[in-house]
């Protein structure tokens, strides 16, 4: 065998072995989606979703559950944003490159693989218990932030650093400040990039379980949240105490309230992607 | 030479990237409303000391400056001097366009807008005279929303002297600034280079002789870093004092 039809079959071998490992994550990803979708789709109605939880499950809607995790992917989002896109803009427009500038790199980008637990656990700490938020949405929503800040922080840096080093200099050659530059110049035209980012956050966020529940998330809430100081459930909450019930019924629901999660998921992921594209037929550098 | 004002000044200017010494004790002076031609060998520094004039060297890592730099007598090198200001009154134009991400009437107000001029009618006033001035008008009056990236080349590079000419700035440095363009937009922009002179003074880095001879007052021969010989042109092209300028000028090297 000559050495480049080894190399031929190397590279066959290699491709077959690809589309076996893509299809197993398929195939695993249809059965759940058929699953579930045959098990809980029928079960959605208009009273399922306005219903407030009950102990019979036929009678048991999502109503405070999606509010829950509306409130808190909004609140997450005023407070993670701002800070997170400050913190970006700040390490890579305003810091020298230092040793220092880029150990906070790699343990920023490190946080971002920290078990959610762990968060969870610093939230109960210092949220609930040290400033006495209790079991609120505002303490659940920050501990999110928490988790998804390095998200943010990480996706921002990266879409300031597209944008080419020769703009920042047109910006300054005509007497602009570091500040005007930032604001009319880079950040505009990183923009896109960044909202695709932290709305991929975002999506990360509404999925979570256990930091919430650690937090002290409770699985009944008998009304609709409505101030921030309000103790709350949130859908992945809601899941989990559904499957964990002997009755079918509640697997049923379970089931339909996995759609309408995985539904809201897709929605902000298709937005991200809606809005990637559009930036980038704008822009091509 | 006629007794018009020093504007721009270099005393005894070094520069290092670095350990590298870049610029080796330069010391010129260039007339008010004249055309300074930077001329040499690719890599001699040319361009390093045409943004010694604007401070853009600044935000190269590394980069160190020796000497001073007069602009109307003072230093632009002196503690209290802002750059930003600075840059108000010493435009340039860089090797690459680089139009920013926006559309073309933006490009060319954002010098305006930045100093806090908002008056919706005199921007576009300020934006058609800025563009006439480039030689872009005709070509892009009918859309001035639209992208700036989706201009041509050469396009990109007179939007880019229109944006630099918008704020009136007293100096104006080109670096290479028809590099990029075919041989009628480079006319325009000499011909513009004519024009300007009778209110900026103007420092142009080229590699076209002809270009230099066309369009400069005086000459300035640049080699490894060193200022060898600045004179009037004519006399840079026709009697070079030094056997490298003859050598460089007459296509030995470089
Ligand atoms: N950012 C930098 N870091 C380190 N060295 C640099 C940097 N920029 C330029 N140099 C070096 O400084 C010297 C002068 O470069 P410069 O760009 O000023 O040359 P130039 O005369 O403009 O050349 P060209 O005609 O090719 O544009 C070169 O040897 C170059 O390698
Ligand atoms: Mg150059």
């Amino acid at each position: 065998m000559t050495n480049s039809t080894r190399n031929r079959i190397k590279d066959k071998a290699f491709q077959v072995f690809g589309i076996f490992c893509m299809l197993i994550g398929l195939v695993f990803l249809a059965a759940l989606l058929i699953n579930i979708l045959s098990e809980g789709l029928a079960r959605i109605d208009w009273d399922f979703l306005t219903s407030l939880p009950s102990r019979r499950a036929s009678r048991s809607g999502i109503l405070t559950a999606w509010a829950g995790t509306l409130w808190i992917l909004v609140l997450t989002s005023l407070i993670a944003f701002p800070l997170g896109i400050s913190a970006g803009v700040y390490l890579e427009e305003y810091t020298k490159k230092t040793k220092m500038a880029s150990f906070l790199e790699i343990n920023i980008a490190n946080l971002a693989g920290v078990p959610s637990i762990i968060y969870g656990l610093l939230g109960l700490e210092i949220f609930v218990r040290q400033m006495g938020m209790g079991s609120s949405l505002l303490a659940g929503a920050m501990t999110l932030s928490l988790l998804v800040l390095p998200i943010v922080i990480v996706t921002t840096r990266e879409s300031l650093k597209a944008v080419p080093q020769t703009v920042r200099q047109g910006s300054f050659a005509l007497g602009a400040t570091k500040w005007q530059t930032t604001w009319l110049q880079v950040l505009p035209a990183a923009f896109g990039g960044i909202l695709t980012g932290v709305i991929m956050s975002l999506s990360r966020a509404v999925g979570e379980a256990a930091p919430l529940v650690v937090v002290g998330a409770l699985a009944y809430v008998p009304f609709v949240p409505s101030s921030p100081n309000d103790e709350f459930t949130v859908l992945p909450i809601q899941i989990f105490n559904w499957t964990s019930r002997p009755q079918a019924e509640f697997l049923v629901n379970a089931a339909a309230a996995i759609i309408m999660l995985l539904l809201i998921t897709f929605l902000l992921n298709g937005i991200a992607v809606y809005l990637r594209n559009k930036q980038q037929k704008k822009i091509k550098w | 030479m006629s007794k018009k004002q020093i504007k721009l000044e270099a005393r005894d200017i070094n520069a290092y990237y670095g350990d590298f010494h870049a610029l080796k004790g330069i010391n010129v002076a260039m007339e008010e409303k004249t055309v300074t031609a930077f001329i040499g060998p690719s890599g001699c520094g040319k361009s390093t000391f045409l943004r010694i004039f604007n401070r853009m060297n600044d935000y190269i890592d590394g980069f160190k400056t020796e000497g001073e730099i007069l602009l109307d007598g003072e230093n632009i090198y002196a503690k209290n001097v802002l750059v930003d200001e600075l840059r108000k009154r010493v435009g340039m134009v860089f090797q690459k366009p680089n139009p920013f991400p926006k559309s073309i009437y933006e490009n060319v107000v954002y010098g305006l807008k930045i100093q806090g001029m908002s008056n919706k009618a005199a921007l576009a006033e300020a934006a058609e005279k800025a563009l006439h001035q480039a030689a872009l008008w005709n070509e892009v009056k009918d859309n001035l929303n639209k992208s700036a990236l989706a201009l041509s080349g050469g396009q990109q590079q007179r939007l880019c002297i229109a944006r630099a000419l918008a704020i009136s700035p007293s100096v104006l440095l080109m670096d290479e600034p028809a590099s990029a363009l075919d041989p009628i937009s480079t006319a325009k922009i000499e011909e513009l280079i004519h024009q300007l002179k009778e209110q900026y003074t103007i420092v142009i880095v080229t590699h076209n002789m002809q270009q230099a001879g066309r369009v400069s007052d005086t000459t300035a021969f640049f080699y490894m870093g060193e200022l060898v010989e600045h004179a009037k042109t004519k006399t840079i092209f026709t009697n070079p004092k030094d056997k490298r300028t003859e050598d460089y000028i007459t296509g030995r090297f470089g």
